[in-house]
C-alpha cells in the first residue's frame, strides 16, 4: 500500500459546484442516438447547444465547448483541468472569451462528453453556455476591488447564475439572454446587454439600502441597441423578482419565428421603451405576489482575504527589463491599500495548456484571494497582489510568456474567433487582432498616454461577437471585389463606447484587411496633428462623431478623405498579398455556414 | 491484461510497487530508453540503457536482437521499459521487442520523472549482465507496412488511428483516419488511463474490439506506439503499428486530406 500522500495544493476551493456529473453520460448517449439517426438534427442541435457545445466551421464532426465561468471566478485546479482537457481533446490552447467563458475549439463531437465529465470533477460546466438560455452571468473582474464601486456585485452575480442554471424558467427562451453585472460605470458593459446592473446604495429614512441601477434591452449584434434604465433604484430584494419578470415577458412575447430579430432588444424596440418598462414593473408585482414559496437569492458575501499570504517581495534578483512598462498599463490599484489587480494580456484570448498550468501556479503564489478572474477583454485578471510582489510576479509571467504589456490600453485589441472556427465568419478577425497587438507593442504604442483609454475591437462578420460597435476604432469583416477577384475587407467604425456615455460606433468606410493597420496609423496621425491639450484619441474621436470637433477634422467625412487612398485595390499581379487574408497564403473567397448563436 | 500463448497473463503496464519487488528478486530486466547522459546521472536500480535514438539508428531485427541478448534477455526474461517522455519512447522500444518475438514486455506505468519525484530509489551505477540467447520469431501481425496499410485501410473492419495533436491532424492526415491525440491516452499521473476510461473513450468514438486497428503518428511510431499499448491495455486484441508513420506516407506522395476552409492554426497561442 502506498503511503505517499500529497498535501492539498489549494487553500482556496470554489464555493459552488456548477456541475452535474450525469450530464456527461447523458450527452454521450444522445450523441450516439443522433449518429444512429434516432434523433433528428434539429432536436439534437438544441440539446447540444443547451449543453454548451457550439458548431464548428464547415464540419459536423467537431464542436466548440464553451465553459461557463460565472462572474469569471476560476480556481487554480480548474485552470489545470482545462489545460489537460485542451491537450487531450482540443488543440492544446484554450480561448478566453469576451463574456468570461473559456472555450475549447475543434473538439470531436464524440469527445464532448469527456470534457463535461472532466469539468464536473472540478465543479465546472458548459451547461447553458450556448443556445436559447441565460448565458454566463458576467461580473466585472474588478468587482470587490474597484475604488469607484458602491459595493461588491460578485455575490449577486454568482447567486443569479446559481438561481438560473438549469432553471426551467429559461430552458427554451426565444433566444439567448445575457446578464452583466459591473462594479461601476467605467468598467462595465451594462448598456450593451439584455440586463445590465450597476451596484447603487441609498439611505431612506435613516435606513441604508443596497440596490442596483438596472438597464434593459441593450445588446450588440447585426442591429445593436443601447439599454434603458428601468427605474431610479432597484432594491436588492427586488433583483430576483425583476430578473424573473423580465425573463417571463421575453419568454411570452419574444419573437420565436424570426431568428434575425428574436433577441429581447428587438422586442423592446418594437414595443417602445415605456410600454416595455410598464410591463416589467407590472409583471414584477405579479411575480412578487404569486411566488408560492419565497424565492430569494442566496447572496453570500465574499470575505476579503483575511490574512493575505505575504510573499517576501525581494528575492535578490534584479527587476527584469520591461517591468515599469508592464506595471503602468497592466495593473490596477485596488481600493484596498497596498494591493493591485493585474491584467494578463493574451493574444486575442488564446492561451496554451502549459501557460494555463503556469497561470494556476501563479494564482496560488501571488493572489491573496487564491484564484483568478476572466475579464471582459479576452484577458485574465489576477487580483490581490501585494505591491511589493509585482516585480516578482512580472518575472514569473515573463517566463511563462504571459507578460505582454499594454493590457489596459489600445494595444490590446479584441478579435472574435473569425474563420479559425466560426461558421459565420467572413474574415480572420482573430489573426488580425493578434497582428495589430504585435505591431502596437513593437511600436511601443502601449506607452502612449493619449491612446490609453481607446480600444480596437474586431468581428469577422456583422454579428458583433468582437464587439466592434463599442470600440473607439471598430472593424467587421466582409468580402471586397476587384473585377473577378475577391479580397478580405473590413467595415471600419469610430467613436463607439460602452461607459456612461455609451454609443455605437459610426461607420466610416470599408478598408481592405491588409490596409487596416495603415488605416489605424492614419487615424492616430490625424489625431496627433489635430489634438488640443487634454485630448485623448477617444475624447477627440468622440468630438468628431458628435459634431463637436474643435480641430481641422470636423466630421467622419474628413476622416474618410484621409483614408480614401487606402481603399484602392491594386491588381493581383502587383500585390498578390492584398488578396489573401491574414493567416492564409491563398487567394480569398467568402464561405460561410449556418450560424447557431453569435457569441 | 492480455492473454498469451503460454497461458501467462502479462500486464501492459506494471506499477512501481510490483517493479520494485521484481527488481529486488532479480526477476526482471529493466530498460531505460532515455539518452545516455541522462541514464548516467541516475536511473532505476539495475536498469540497462537503450536510448531510443540508438535503436532507431538501425532497427533491423537482427541488430536489436543482439542488443537484447547483450542485456541478458532470453525468451523467458520479463522486461519492463520506461522513459521520461510520457511513455511514448518506451512504447516504441517495447513494441520492437515484441515484434522480435519477445512475449513478456511491459511498460512502467509512470515516467521516470514521476518515479523520482515520488521519492523512489535511483542509482547511478551502470549495470551489465551476461549475454543470453534469444530466438527470433518475428510477429508481422503487429506491424503495418505502407503496402499493408494501403490495402487494408478502406476495409470496413479497419480503423486507422492518427495519434498526433489535433492541429497537425486537421492540417493533413491519411484519408479515413480518425484522430485520438496521444495526450488523450494518459491520466494526470500515469502514462495510460485506466482500462475502463480508455474503453469508454473508444466506445464513444464507435471503435470496437472486433475491429482491426492501425495506429500511426508523425514519423517513427512513438506516439502511436503508446496508442498501441493503450489499446492493448483496453483489451483490443487486433492492433498494428504503422511504424514508419506519416513521414513515410507523405514521402511516398500518397494521398493526404486536410480540413479545409478554416484557419484553425491561428487559434493556437503558440
Amino acid at each position: 500500500m502506498s503511503l505517499i500522500t500529497k498535501p492539498a495544493k489549494d487553500a482556496k476551493m470554489p464555493r459552488i459546484n456548477w456541475a452535474r456529473a450525469e450530464e456527461a453520460e447523458n450527452f454521450a448517449k444522445t450523441v450516439k442516438l443522433f449518429r444512429q439517426g434516432k434523433i433528428d438534427p434539429d432536436s439534437f442541435r438544441r440539446f447540444r447547444l443547451q449543453h454548451g457545445a457550439y458548431g464548428t466551421r464547415m464540419t459536423d464532426d467537431y464542436a466548440m465547448v464553451r465553459i461557463k465561468i460565472p462572474a469569471g471566478e476560476i480556481y487554480p485546479h480548474q485552470i489545470e483541468k482545462i489545460a489537460s482537457l485542451s491537450e487531450a481533446f482540443s488543440i492544446g490552447s484554450a480561448h478566453v472569451s469576451t463574456r468570461q467563458n473559456i472555450q475549447l475549439h475543434w473538439v470531436v463531437l464524440e469527445d464532448v462528453s469527456e470534457i463535461i465529465r472532466g469539468l464536473a470533477e472540478v465543479g465546472l460546466t458548459p451547461r447553458e453556455a450556448c443556445g436559447n438560455s441565460v448565458r454566463n452571468v458576467m461580473c466585472s473582474p474588478l468587482a470587490g476591488v474597484c475604488d469607484e464601486e458602491e459595493f461588491d456585485a460578485t455575490p449577486y452575480a454568482v447567486a443569479t447564475a446559481k438561481f438560473l442554471l438549469r432553471n426551467p424558467l429559461n430552458q427554451a427562451l426565444p433566444r439567448k439572454f445575457k446578464f452583466n453585472f459591473t462594479c461601476c460605470e467605467k468598467h462595465g458593459l451594462v448598456r450593451m446587454t439584455d440586463v445590465g446592473l450597476i451596484p447603487q446604495t441609498r439611505t431612506v429614512g435613516g435606513n441604508f439600502q443596497r440596490g442596483f441601477r438596472v438597464f434593459l434591452g441593450g445588446g450588440l449584434g447585426n442591429k445593436s441597441f443601447v439599454g434603458h434604465q428601468l427605474e431610479d433604484f432597484t432594491p436588492e430584494e427586488d433583483l430576483l423578482y425583476t430578473s424573473i419578470a423580465v425573463l417571463r415577458i421575453f419568454d411570452r412575447l419574444g419573437d420565436r419565428k424570426n431568428m434575425a430579430r428574436n433577441r429581447m432588444r428587438y422586442l423592446v424596440d418594437q414595443m417602445g421603451w415605456e410600454q416595455f418598462q410598464n410591463l416589467v414593473l407590472k409583471e414584477r408585482a405579479i411575480v412578487r405576489a404569486t411566488q408560492s414559496v419565497v424565492v430569494k437569492l442566496s447572496v453570500e458575501p465574499v470575505p476579503a482575504p483575511a490574512a493575505p499570504l505575504r510573499i517576501s517581495g525581494f528575492d535578490g534578483k534584479a527587476i527584469p527589463d520591461g517591468f515599469s512598462r508592464w506595471r503602468k498599463n497592466n495593473t490596477y490599484k485596488q481600493k484596498q491599500d497596498g494591493y493591485y489587480s493585474t491584467s494578463i494580456t493574451l493574444e486575442a484570448g488564446d492561451i496554451t495548456s502549459s501557460q494555463l498550468r503556469a497561470l494556476a501556479d501563479i494564482c496560488r503564489e501571488f493572489s491573496a484571494e487564491g484564484y483568478g478572474r476572466t475579464g471582459f477583454v479576452q484577458d485574465v485578471v489576477l487580483r490581490w497582489v501585494h505591491e511589493s510582489d509585482l516585480a516578482r510576479l512580472y518575472s514569473r509571467l515573463l517566463e511563462a510568456g504571459l507578460a505582454n504589456p499594454g493590457s489596459l490600453t489600445m494595444a490590446h485589441p479584441v478579435g472574435c474567433s473569425g474563420t479559425t472556427s466560426c461558421n459565420l465568419a467572413l474574415t480572420n478577425s482573430h489573426r488580425l487582432a493578434k497582428e495589430i497587438q504585435r505591431k502596437f507593442i513593437e511600436l511601443n504604442l502601449d506607452e502612449d498616454d493619449d491612446l490609453r483609454d481607446s480600444t480596437i475591437k474586431i468581428s469577422g462578420c456583422p454579428n458583433s461577437c468582437g464587439q466592434h460597435e463599442i470600440a473607439t476604432i471598430g472593424f467587421y469583416g466582409g468580402g471586397g471585389r476587384n473585377g473577378k477577384d475577391m479580397y478580405p475587407i473590413y467595415q471600419m467604425s469610430v467613436g463607439g463606447r460602452a461607459d456612461g456615455e455609451t454609443m455605437l460606433g459610426v461607420n466610416v468606410m470599408r478598408i481592405p484587411a491588409k490596409r487596416v493597420m495603415p488605416a489605424i496609423a492614419k487615424v492616430i496621425e490625424a489625431f496627433k496633428a489635430n489634438k488640443k491639450q487634454g485630448d485623448t484619441l477617444k475624447s477627440w474621436i468622440h468630438k468628431v462623431v458628435t459634431g463637436h470637433s474643435d480641430s481641422q477634422i470636423k466630421s467622419v467625412d474628413d476622416l474618410k478623405k484621409i483614408l480614401l487612398p487606402l481603399t484602392q485595390a491594386p491588381s493581383v499581379t502587383d500585390d498578390k498579398d492584398f488578396y489573401a487574408d491574414y493567416g492564409s497564403d491563398s487567394s480569398y473567397h467568402t464561405k460561410t455556414g449556418k450560424g447557431e448563436c453569435a457569441a | 491484461m492480455r492473454r498469451l500463448s503460454k497461458e501467462k497473463m502479462i500486464s501492459t503496464t506494471v506499477d512501481a510497487d510490483l517493479l520494485r519487488s521484481e527488481i529486488r528478486d532479480n526477476s526482471v530486466r529493466v530498460i531505460d530508453v532515455r539518452r545516455a547522459e541522462d541514464y548516467k546521472k541516475d536511473h532505476i536500480p539495475k536498469s540497462v540503457n537503450l536510448p531510443l535514438a540508438d535503436l532507431l539508428s538501425d532497427d533491423d531485427p537482427q541488430r536489436v536482437l543482439k542488443i537484447a541478448q547483450s542485456f541478458g534477455i532470453d525468451d523467458e526474461t520479463p522486461v519492463v521499459v520506461y522513459d521520461d517522455t510520457f511513455g511514448a519512447l518506451a512504447s516504441r522500444v517495447a513494441w520492437t521487442l515484441q515484434y522480435l518475438g519477445h512475449s513478456d514486455v511491459s511498460l512502467l506505468d509512470m515516467t521516470y520523472g514521476k518515479w523520482k519525484s515520488t521519492g523512489l530509489e535511483t542509482d547511478a551505477k551502470e549495470q551489465s549482465f551476461g549475454p543470453k540467447t534469444h530466438s527470433l520469431r518475428l510477429r508481422p501481425e503487429i506491424l503495418a507496412t505502407v503496402d499493408y496499410l494501403e490495402k487494408a485501410k478502406d476495409s470496413k473492419n479497419v480503423v486507422l488511428l492518427d495519434n498526433r495533436e489535433r492541429l497537425n491532424f486537421l492540417e493533413q492526415h491519411i484519408p479515413g483516419a480518425v484522430n485520438i491525440p496521444y495526450r488523450t491516452l494518459a491520466s494526470e499521473d500515469k502514462i495510460l488511463r485506466t482500462k475502463d476510461e480508455l474503453r469508454r473513450l473508444l466506445k464513444n468514438r464507435g471503435i470496437n474490439e472486433d475491429s482491426e486497428i492501425i495506429t500511426y503518428c508523425g514519423s517513427v511510431g512513438t506516439l502511436s506506439g503508446l496508442a498501441y499499448y493503450a489499446l492493448k491495455s483496453a483489451d483490443y486484441p487486433n492492433v498494428k503499428l504503422y511504424v514508419r508513420s506519416f513521414k513515410e506516407w507523405k514521402g511516398l506522395n500518397k494521398p493526404i486530406v486536410k480540413q479545409e476552409n478554416a484557419d484553425y492554426w491561428d487559434l493556437s497561442a503558440e
